[in-house]
């Protein structure tokens, strides 16, 4: 009844061949974009924004980034941090280096670098499969980091050891630093997010993605049909590594203001690819729903305990919280191995034939 | 299957409505002075963190049941569990700041360097008690951040002072070597500069032996190396699970333990005690009272811990940490008793905090009252130096609790000061435009 696309004729193959060719997902994207750029911002606190809103939007871009090349194009990797962890050094050497320059474009050009470096990872990728990929590709992560602490020129030589983010405008509004309002924050990561999103959707469905798509299922049949795997392979890398640098970039230069190397850990790998296999491999919807439980309920839970009116000490909410949040990932793993991508279709054909399923 | 699915489905739209529903924050009451602990008793670093927690926790539960809080004003604490993780440690502020929070005790130096552009903004002091950015002991560039008594380099000059002195003089270490293990961050690598300059200046060798955060529990690699150089003393720089497991090690390959020599980080019970009988005679820096025995303990233990208002083990009542937590939370009470004395107003705000702390003055008479007689070196907070530079002293493991091994040692502030100053000129420089200071100076 809900999504019943009865009655919706296309009559040009324009509309036949668009984005989003069912109404009401039209209808549904539009109310989600006005909540993002309305509604949030003129309800939230600053709590909500820089503590869920931003994070949540910055983990949803860096899952993006690695279902490319997971979910998209069928390579494991184990690297995410660290190219994250290369788009965050890179723009803030950047942003040292030419202190007056924009500093959103400093945190676009910086993945640059980090699909440079994502592309010389990816060479292993043409010789090695699944799981030893892997292996490879936390060669990466090991020696990235290590670089992060090593080089103190990554880091303009600070006793700390950490970058610090400085105080940079655009535009006249204060973007970086610990002035930024969360308001001038949120509206760049979301602009960001939103922008990738939408140009990644579209390439997705083009040439590119298709093959990204054929040398996932299978790439000796791929080969044979004239995809190259090398060329192919390795711009899965640098897109999804490009992606992966800016969320990185953002991450500390919008929500953190600081990093330490650890920040950059093997740990910000496996929690976003935890986020890509939850919400779904070859997914973006789906990263977004992954950033989202994973990122924000954690944080909910927190404040479930006291809501009900139950005195809990802090390590026992953490606790809790783990726990629960564990369970939760076991649950849906077992009733929907593909994610929470694929549970929201199920649903979507449900809502249809509703109230009369057959 | 089909049920489950449908479960499935019904728990996903469930959790989506909870999300929205959940957000709202607690609003404090309005005769409170509200002190956020940002603590981890989770993680790998919790070891540590424990003990540290509820030495902060207790004391300040202390003064609320006996005293009423401070100044007939009570104490409102509320703990958010970091975990030790930079990302947590900033939701944990975003969540506290809004409730009137006094002032911030990150005790991670990752939390710290994150909060520090922060505090100017917010008007929310740091208060990072022995830890987090050296340079912040120059107040007249950093006025919201405190890192009373001690910065890392004070404990690195101390370090070699004592190792001089058991030398019979800084001249004889010439030609030494002295071996450097440290957790490989920004923590460990802080003291190096200053090392490295003494190194020189002396005429001995430094060796370092870095010791990547991730492996922390498997050192052997590095102890092996220790024992091909056989350096003549080593220094540890470690946290967390990094010190039991180096006292191991050292035990392992028959180093020398009154030769080692820890940071006040390597300093806990636990640490020691890895180490079993053989680590005996291991040595750490310390600047907060050895063992049970003062009046304000007995407080703490009658009140607080024997009430059951707190999850202490009453045999860690005492333990390094432990008091190393209570010696953070009398700089805060005493803090807040400042500021009110300084305004006037019983419930006081950032700003105040931030004047209260900077006109600290904890001399030996203020301990006696607080029933902490020699459990800290007097420190007085000027606005120039938010550090103190204070003299700290060796404790040394008999085997089952440390004992002091040492009288209180001046920091070579000679060499220290002048390193600080440059640090933070450099930080003013790096983070441009840096706010001058505009703040009052209370003294």
């Amino acid at each position: 009844m809900f999504y019943r696309e009865a009655g919706q004729f296309k009559t040009s193959y324009k509309a036949d061949q668009a984005l989003f060719p069912i109404l009401q997902d039209r209808v549904g994207l539009a109310v989600i974009l006005i909540t993002a750029f309305a509604v949030i911002p003129a309800l939230a606190n600053d709590f909500f924004l820089t503590s869920i809103m931003i994070p949540f939007l910055v983990f949803s871009l860096a899952a993006i980034g690695l279902n490319i090349l997971t979910g998209f194009c069928g390579q494991l990797s184990l690297g995410t941090g660290a190219f994250m962890g290369v788009g965050a050094y890179a723009a803030y050497k950047l942003t040292s280096i030419f202190p007056d320059a924009n500093v959103i474009v400093m945190v676009l050009l910086s993945g640059v670098f980090s699909a440079a470096i994502g592309a010389i990872f990816g060479l292993p990728s043409l010789r090695i499969k699944g799981l030893y990929l892997a292996v490879t590709t936390l060669a990466a992560q090991f020696f990235l980091e290590w670089c992060f602490i090593r080089i103190p020129w990554l880091y303009n030589y600070n006793a700390s050891g950490a970058i610090e983010v400085p105080h940079r405008e655009v535009f006249g509004i204060v973007a970086t630093g610990a002035e930024a309002t969360p308001l001038a924050r949120y509206f760049i990561v979301l602009g960001i997010t939103v922008l990738i999103t939408f140009l990644m959707a579209n390439v997705l469905r083009g040439r590119i993605g298709r093959s990204w798509m054929m040398i996932r299922d299978m790439d000796i049949a791929a080969e044979l049909m004239g995809i190259r795997p090398l060329q192919t392979k390795l711009m899965a890398f640098a897109v999804s590594s490009y992606i992966c640098g800016v969320a990185g970039a953002m991450m500390v230069f919008f929500w953190l203001n600081a990093a330490e190397p650890s920040s950059y850990s093997i740990r910000l790998s496996f929690q976003v690819l935890f986020m890509v296999i939850l919400g779904g491999l070859g997914s973006l919807g789906g990263a977004f729903m992954g950033a989202a439980f994973i990122w924000i309920l954690p944080v909910v839970l927190k404040f479930v305990p006291g809501l009900l009116g139950f005195d809990l000490a802090a390590e026992t909410v953490e606790h809790a919280t783990f726990m629960i949040i564990g369970a939760l990932i076991i649950f849906f793993l077992i009733v929907e191995p593909h994610g929470f991508a694929r549970l929201w279709q199920i649903a979507k054909q449900k809502l249809r034939v509703w109230p009369f399923p057959y | 299957m089909k049920n489950i699915k449908q479960f499935a489905l019904g728990t996903a739209v469930a959790l989506g409505v909870g999300l929205s529903g959940a957000m709202t924050t607690a609003v404090q009451a309005e005769d409170s002075n509200y002190v956020p602990l940002l603590t981890y008793r989770t993680g790998p670093y919790a070891g540590s963190g424990i003990h540290i927690a509820n030495g902060m926790h207790d004391y300040l539960q202390m003064l609320n049941e006996r005293d009423g809080g401070i100044g007939g004003v009570k104490l409102a604490i509320e703990e958010c569990e970091t975990g030790y993780n930079a990302q947590k440690g900033v939701e944990c502020y975003e969540a506290t700041k809004g409730k009137g929070a006094l002032v911030y005790n990150p005790y991670s130096t990752g939390i710290t360097l994150q909060l520090i552009p922060k505090a100017g903004v917010d008007k929310i002091p740091v208060l990072s008690m022995g830890y987090g950015l050296s340079a912040a002991a120059v107040g007249s560039t950093f006025p919201w951040i405190f890192n009373v008594p001690d910065t890392y380099w004070d404990g690195a000059s101390v370090v070699i002072k004592y190792i001089g002195e058991q030398e019979g003089g800084l001249e004889n270490l010439k030609g030494k070597k002295i071996g450097y293990i440290f957790l490989d961050a920004g923590y460990g690598r802080e003291p190096l500069p200053l090392l490295e300059q003494l190194a020189e200046k002396y005429g001995f060798e430094l060796l370092q032996y870095p010791v990547p955060g991730a492996e922390m529990q498997n050192q052997s690699s590095q102890w092996l190396n220790v024992r091909r150089d056989r350096p003549d003393y080593m220094v540890m720089w470690g946290w967390g699970a990094m010190n039991p497991t180096a006292v191991k090690e050292a035990v392992k390959i028959r180093f020398p333990m009154d030769k080692f020599i820890g940071v006040w980080w390597s300093a806990g019970d636990d640490d020691a005690a890895a180490g079993g009988e053989g680590a005996k005679g291991y040595k750490a820096l310390n600047f907060s009272g050895v063992g049970p025995d003062f009046p304000a303990l007995d407080d703490i233990k009658k009140l607080v811990v024997d009430a059951g208002k707190s999850s202490t083990d009453a045999s860690s009542i005492g333990s390094t940490l432990y008091n190393r937590g209570v010696l953070n939370s009398v700089i805060i009470a005493e803090g807040i008793r400042t500021a009110q004395e300084l305004t006037g107003k019983k419930v006081i705000t950032g700003e105040d905090m931030r004047l209260g702390l900077e006109a600290l003055n904890l001399d030996e008479a203020r301990l006696a009252e607080l029933g902490l007689k020699g459990f800290a070196h007097p420190m007085k907070v000027t606005c120039e130096d938010h550090a103190g530079s204070n003299p700290v002293f060796i404790q040394e493991w008999d085997g089952k609790k440390w004992r002091q091994a040492s009288d209180w040692i001046e920091p070579m502030t000679d060499v220290v000061r002048p390193l600080l100053e440059q640090a933070a000129a450099e930080y003013a420089e790096k983070n441009a435009p840096w706010p001058a200071r505009t703040e009052p100076c209370p003294n």
